[in-house]
């Protein structure tokens, strides 16, 4: 376990490496400087532009300033975006809303995907079943912003449940919709998998054995069929959720979350490159983390595979 | 027995399934009864009824099987029409259940302690923790498993497949259930396994008066253990009477053709010349020695078992083994799983590279040929694997599966292939109209029959048979055997066959090794082997064999 640990830890390091590497290059490369770009219109001065370039290091060659980055990214320093404020604090700000939003959505999946595909599993062919098959084959085919905007308007306008954007502090109460739209895509595949899942598990020898020596129907569902079709399913909800983390920048647009998607989607209108760069790479970061956690939560669900390294 | 009341009367049961061909029956009209502490076995082939009966008594049929018709009367109340919560109350507690294949039986999720403890609780046995646990504990020490407290901390799949099977019998009589269903509890074991397991059972059955039905497709197995038997076929019962009654005069065509089938029971070697072949090596005259067609000296092989740290732990698989097989003969490596009999054939076809030693094919030292002479090497051995499942291609007819290897070698153009194909395919009797058909179409007896064809294609000198016939019934595997031994009598074939079973061995076999830890315990003639065997281990495996001290004369 422990050199497993480590094994995943290190095997981050080049991804981490590559993917800032990548990244940097794509932003840092394109052509025009970035200088001229933040006087506007304005004609900078040679000594204005001498001393910008020197606080941003762009008088360096390309790969001292890459390691230059990469220096203040472990020391914690994430850098300025251009118009002066700090992407820590940004990030700050930006990204506990997206965790909220990710979680919620995430609970809606796990509440009710895996009780749909629990009962469509357990009454393939029945009524439900072929209900279920239909509404998500719904949802994986409506594209999200058709989705979002449908649920904005029907529920937030028409219906007035909710409010149709979120507002100031983004209390729990206004991310239910987003979260909602933000899970809907998923969900559907949730059901999918639990179900198949509940199938398969349901023709093990384990579970007629389990019913063979005397256990309730009541017991075996949820410790014997549940538990076992909830190892891929958690690992896909583990998998999704990171994908979340990382912001959803159409769905937060709609709603004006004010999450880590929104303010990439701002940064990107605005060209602030430093601020794309030191995004993306704490997101890149916090994916590899994230997988590696799913990687673990599947020993830990699955003891077959605890000692497999 | 006449005064009392039998346990369970099965009456005109009739089970079927629902498919898309409509309502299929399984088991067609059955009737037995068992009494308080009878043991009976219920022998049959895959397909014939005999587990469907088993699980329509405690309703635990799968989705689609509906009891169509009949009564399992159990202690006066008809179990076919108890309510769902009422069957629950009987199952474990009244009727025990040890499961056909112990490795799928327990959740593999689940610690092996709260799988005892919550049948324990299931069943009213006790209720608080301590006294679950303390119940716990004493259900595996009468399965047999020593230090049972640090047992129960530990998940299934750090069990053998021996020790899972003794926490199944131990859950299976928890509750000292006055009936054991018992469906054919040992046949994913190994064979010495199998009898200490079997052995076991029997014990904790007779001391507590449990009644039991023994699934099996196994006769030898059946009689030794049972003292009434029930053969059936295709749903039906084809004929039922005491064991040894039914061995010694079978009345029914199906039950003689079984009781002649088991190789637990035959004796002698398939093939007219078989018994030259032994002859023959030993009487070459000693100044021309006839070079042996396949011969291992020393060969070692060690594998590197990864730790999860940086470092491995070497596991020596195959231990400085060495023998010769004749030209035309069979050499049977015999052991029971992770014996290392497997690798060594591995070794011989190079799907695996040795460590050490040296292996010699025709003569020729394997680790002089360069790569066009190792696939000319290739050609002249084949193999046939145990899965016969498994090893065709769905989505390959049988035509160009057999034809696949003339293909890879390159040999003949279209035509001849074609012609070469329907040849193997006669001569392992399959009807040529099988070229069209692909592998799901055909049974479990058929598809050996083709991966044997498929073996024979490239007309070489050595088949390798890995377990080639124990994923068979006992009829098919008879006729396998002996298509097996006619093709080595027609075309001069050398056999390595690996097995674990030494009852086949018996019947296809002229020398054994039997191997034990990687190394060869004993080496010898078949009849000396059996007649004589001079390793306690060997003396295990032959002792193993069910049935083999039936005495089928009287």
């Amino acid at each position: 376990m422990f050199w497993y640990i480590i094994r995943r830890l290190l095997q981050g390091i080049p991804v981490f490496l590559g993917s800032t590497f990548l990244i940097f290059s794509m932003v840092f490369l394109v052509p025009g400087n970035p200088v001229l770009r933040m006087f506007g219109d304005r004609t900078p001065s040679p000594e204005q532009i001498a001393a910008l370039e020197a606080k941003f290091h762009l008088d360096q060659p390309f790969l001292v300033r890459y390691f230059i980055y990469l220096g203040d990214v472990f020391q914690g320093n994430l850098g300025t975006t251009y118009a002066g404020q700090s992407v820590n604090e940004i990030l700050a700000r930006t990204f506990p809303t997206t965790l909220r939003l990710a979680l919620l959505a995430v609970l809606i999946q796990l509440i009710v995907g895996v009780l749909a595909g629990l009962i469509s599993g357990l009454r393939k062919g029945g009524i439900f079943d072929h209900a279920a098959l239909i509404v998500t084959l719904l949802l994986i085919s409506i594209p999200v912003f058709v989705l979002a905007f449908v649920a904005q308007w029907f529920f937030g306008i028409q219906l007035g449940w909710f409010r149709p954007t979120v507002g100031s502090g983004a209390p729990w109460s206004d991310l239910i919709l987003p979260a909602i739209v933000l899970a809907a895509l998923n969900m559907a595949y949730v059901v999918r998998l639990t179900r198949a899942s509940v199938i398969e598990t349901s023709q093990n020898d384990f579970v007629r054995m389990a019913y063979g020596k005397g256990l309730s129907r009541r017991r075996v569902i949820p410790v014997h069929i549940l538990r076992n079709s909830m190892i891929p399913v958690t690992t896909n909800l583990a998998a999704d959720f990171g994908i979340l983390i990382v912001g959803a920048t159409v769905t937060e647009g709609i709603f004006n979350v004010p999450g880590v998607g929104n303010e990439l989607f701002k940064a990107i209108n605005r060209h602030d490159t430093p601020e794309i760069v030191s995004i993306v790479t704490i997101l890149v970061i916090v994916y590899v983390f994230v997988n590696l956690l799913i990687d673990l939560l599947y020993g830990v669900l699955d003891p077959r595979i605890r000692y497999v390294k | 027995m006449s005064t009392v009341e039998p346990l369970l009367q099965v009456e005109d049961l009739q089970v079927g399934f629902k498919t898309q061909d409509g309502f299929v029956p399984a088991v067609r009209g059955v009737s037995f009864d068992v009494y308080p502490g009878e043991t009976i076995a219920i022998v049959g082939e895959s397909g014939s009824g005999k587990s469907t009966t088993a699980h329509a008594i405690i309703n635990l049929l799968p989705g689609s099987g509906k009891i169509a018709g009949g009564s399992v009367r159990f202690e006066g109340r008809d179990l076919t029409k108890l309510k769902r919560n009422e069957m629950e109350d009987v199952r474990g507690k009244l009727i025990g259940l040890v499961p056909q294949d112990p490795m799928n039986s327990l959740n593999p999720v689940h610690r092996i302690g709260f799988q005892v403890e919550e049948t324990i609780r299931a069943n009213g046995l006790a209720t608080s923790k301590r006294a679950v646990r303390k119940r716990a504990v004493e259900v595996l020490k009468e399965a047999g498993l020593s230090d049972a407290d640090t047992r129960l901390r530990q998940f299934p799949h750090e069990f053998s497949g021996g020790m899972r099977q003794r926490v199944l019998i131990g859950v299976g009589l928890s509750s000292h259930p006055k009936l054991l269903i018992a469906d054919e509890p040992t046949s994913a074991l190994d064979v010495t396994v199998q009898k200490t397991i079997l052995d076991h059972l029997e014990s904790l059955t007779a001391e507590r008066n449990t009644a039991v039905i023994f699934i099996t497709h196994d006769l030898g197995l059946a009689a030794e253990r049972a003292e009434n038997i029930v053969v059936m076929n295709r749903g039906r019962i084809v004929e039922s009477g005491p064991a040894l009654e039914i061995l010694r005069n079978p009345q029914h065509p199906y039950t003689k053709r079984l009781v002649s089938a088991a190789p637990s029971l035959a004796s002698t070697r398939l093939g007219s010349r078989s018994a030259t072949v032994g002859l023959a090596s030993s009487a070459t005259p000693a100044g021309t020695p006839v070079p042996p067609v396949i011969e291992f000296q020393d060969v070692t092989k060690v594998f590197k078992i990864r730790t999860g740290g940086p470092r491995s732990i070497p596991f020596t698989a195959v231990d400085k083994i060495s023998f010769q097989v004749p030209k035309g003969s069979t050499m049977a490596l015999v052991g029971e799983s992770g014996s290392g009999k497997s690798t060594a054939a591995k070794l011989l076809l190079k799907l695996e590279e040795k460590t050490s030693g040296k292996i010699f094919v025709d003569g020729v030292d394997q680790d002089s040929l360069d790569r066009g002479k190792l696939l000319e090497m290739r050609r002249k051995m084949q193999v046939v694997f145990q899965d016969p499942y498994g090893s065709l291609d769905p989505l390959h007819n049988i035509g160009n599966t057999v034809a696949e290897p003339l293909n890879v070698h390159k040999i003949g153009d279209a035509a001849s292939r074609k012609k070469r194909v329907l040849e193997v395919l006669d001569q392992v009797a399959l009807p040529t109209s099988v070229v069209s058909r692909y592998p799901n179409e055909l049974s479990g007896g058929q598809r050996q029959r083709v991966a044997i064809a498929r073996a024979l294609a490239l007309k070489p000198e050595i088949v390798v048979l890995d377990e080639a016939v124990s994923a068979l019934d006992v009829l098919v595997q008879a006729q396998v055997l002996e298509l097996l031994a006619n093709l080595q009598d027609e075309l001069g074939l050398t056999y390595l066959f690996i097995t674990h079973d030494l009852a086949v061995v018996r019947m296809i076999g002229d020398y054994v090794s039997v191997m034990q830890k990687g190394a060869i315990v004993e080496q010898a003639t078949v009849s000396e082997v059996f007649d004589s065997p001079k390793q306690e281990y060997t003396r295990r495996l032959l002792d193993a064999i069910p049935g083999a001290d039936v005495d089928l004369s009287a």
